[in-house]
């Protein structure tokens, strides 16, 4: 019997021939982790070992409160810096950077074929370049720190199908919110998720990452597409290793298989508390909105940042909303800079704000009031979330944000394509 | 190992790591007495100021979805939870349960066997829970992971593992 790619990925670093169940103790080929490295430098120190195992396995992002929003946050940049730089962590990245997931594809880190764990739950992202990536908490880091190891269950795997050509102003984010309202949150419990189909195929890179990113809000493991010519066509240039694709074999056994048609699907919508709440965007349309959150590691690259200034072109955004633009890294900022993007959304009223989370976990830079409700490009809605339980957030694509954003009401894009 | 005795505190499906501990305070709560009087502050108020040791929280379907930040399972641990019963739980929600080392039960009836603040014992050891409505047993934790529960969670463990146990202990 053929095995499928998470068995062969979790086998080779087992050094063994692995059956989902079972539990492997393996050495991932990276560990990211973010403004928790503070924390988790901490639970290290515990464990007595005064040595990282092996620098170069670890890559450090600073960008979940960036930059710092008061003392604390301060006091812990700063301590990860120090320790960055005693233990000789060359992988660093610091405040101007980016969202770390964004940073680690950007950097090429995320390579077909690669373990990858972080210590964070959007981890699944790197899978849209075929590597096995996924979240783990911080004394599981604090122990790779320790030892270079981790166990990890060898998952089955879901294949889910995507046919058919979107229509026109549906987007990936569209996609995966459909996928997710209909597996569930917890449809995918630890499952591998591997994306396939002709609609997978077309997508851009930018666009890939959506769906993987997004794995986890259905409870999946990971989330895995096939390396392709796009895959080596972005990685050319920017791999930090050798690498190897791996796929899964074509008599493999799967758990599930999931198919979707999108040919008809209208743009979506995922409404509070819950991601898997979604429904089609003009059955909420008309809802007033206070804020706009166009960024995060779901949805701030350059593809978004070209709809949200096509729709921003020449127009003002609604007086009674704010719309807070943060990109997800550096280099999307300086493309988009460079494109005149920015200038668009400036000119139409957009708050630019330093490349980072923002007030994606309700840290800083536009968290909200009781009773004021979000539009948000990023991937969770939960309550208190943007830091205050009391509002309401809703999950859409970069285009339902952007044409809301000239209405002040959640709009349906298909009602201003002409 | 002991028997853990105490009351149940009842929740439903889904419920995610922000309402267990919210995301605006993960860096900036840290100590374990505060982080035991975070837990839960988005969903129910009571429970920080009510819970006792040895208290159970039952719920349905993927308990503790969404972050990985295990301050959400260390939370309970430091409130002293005794355990939490779940029909399924997330999967980086298991694992720092596990990590943590506090008992995170799989049980296909949770929570519906339950009522509110009846008292309840589970018996680890042998996989069973005693409660109002009879008796059950639970899978029991895969081996490979029984060594790090029984340890008291992951860093104990790991330092067992290194040969660095006793010294240089918190
Ligand atoms: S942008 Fe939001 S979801 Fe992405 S890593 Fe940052 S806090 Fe997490």
């Amino acid at each position: 019997m053929g095995q499928t790619f998470a068995e062969k990925i979790l086998g080779r670093l087992a050094g063994k021939t692995v059956v989902p169940g079972e539990i492997v103790q393996v050495s991932p080929d990276f560990a990211m982790s973010h403004d928790n490295t503070a924390a988790i430098v901490k639970t290290w120190q515990e464990i007595g070992v005064s040595r990282v195992e092996n620098p170069d396995r670890h890559v450090v992002v600073l960008d979940h409160c960036v930059p710092a929003a008061n003392e604390k946050f301060a006091q812990n940049h700063k301590e990860i810096r120090q320790f960055v730089k005693e233990q000789g962590i060359r992988n660093f990245y610091d405040i101007e950077r980016g969202i770390c997931h964004q940073v680690l594809c950007e950097e090429g880190f995320a390579l077909p074929g690669k373990l990858i764990v972080g210590s964070d739950s959007h981890t699944t992202t790197y899978g849209a370049f075929g590597a096995f990536s996924t979240g783990i908490g911080r004394s599981e880091m604090a122990a790779i720190l320790a030892t270079g190891q981790i166990w990890l269950r060898v998952p089955e795997t879901m294949k889910i199908v995507v046919r058919g050509v979107p229509p026109k102003g549906v987007s990936a984010k569209d996609i995966m919110l459909h996928i997710i309202g209909s597996v569930g949150a917890d449809g995918a419990l630890y499952k591998s998720v591997w994306f396939t189909g002709p609609t997978i195929e077309a997508l851009t890179i930018d666009s890939r990452m959506v769906l993987t990113n997004m794995a986890v809000e259905m409870g999946a493991k990971n989330g895995y597409m096939e390396p392709d010519s796009k895959t080596l066509a972005f990685l050319d240039g920017r791999a930090k290793t050798g690498f190897e694709p791996v796929y899964s074999d074509a008599d493999a056994e799967f758990d599930q298989v999931l198919e979707f048609d999108v040919s008809n699907l209208a743009p979506q919508i995922a409404c509070p508390h819950t991601v898997d709440n979604v429904c089609p965007v003009d059955q909420v349309a008309g809802k007033t909105i206070h804020q706009i959150f166009f960024g995060s590691c779901t949805n701030a690259r350059l593809e978004d940042f070209a709809v949200v200034a096509s729709v921003l072109e020449g127009k003002r955004i609604h007086p009674d909303i704010r719309m807070i633009v943060i990109p997800a890294s550096k280099q999307v900022l300086q493309q988009a800079l460079k494109a005149g993007f920015i200038s668009t959304l400036v000119d139409a009223g957009a708050v630019l704000v330093n490349t980072g989370c923002g007030p994606c976990m309700g840290n800083h830079e536009g968290v909200l009031a009781p009773q004021e409700v979000t539009l948000s490009t990023s991937n969770r809605n939960f309550k208190g979330r943007f830091g205050c339980k009391e509002a309401e957030i809703y999950l859409c694509s970069p285009l339902t944000a952007a044409v809301s954003a000239l209405t002040g009401k959640i709009t349906d894009s298909r009602s201003s394509i002409k | 190992m002991q028997l853990i005795t105490g009351r149940v505190w009842k929740y439903g499906d889904d419920v995610n790591t922000d309402v267990i501990f919210p995301g605006k305070y993960t860096y900036t709560v840290t100590d374990p007495q505060e982080m035991a009087k975070i837990a839960f502050e988005d969903l129910d108020p009571n429970f920080a100021k009510q819970v006792q040791p040895g208290d159970v929280i039952v719920a349905g379907k993927n308990f503790g979805c969404g972050s990985s930040r295990e301050q959400a399972a260390f939370c309970f641990k430091y409130a002293r939870v005794g355990a939490v019963v779940a029909r399924s739980f997330s999967r980086l929600y298991f694992r720092n349960c596990i990590n943590a080392g506090l008992p995170a039960l799989t049980l296909p009836q949770s929570p519906d066997l339950f009522q509110p603040g009846e008292q309840i014992t589970i018996d680890l050891q042998m996989g069973r829970i005693f409660c109002a409505a009879g008796e059950y047993s639970f899978p029991p934790l895969p081996n490979a992971v029984l060594g790090i529960f029984q340890q008291g969670g992951l860093i104990p463990y790991t330092r067992k593992s290194l040969g660095l146990d006793g010294a240089n202990q918190r």
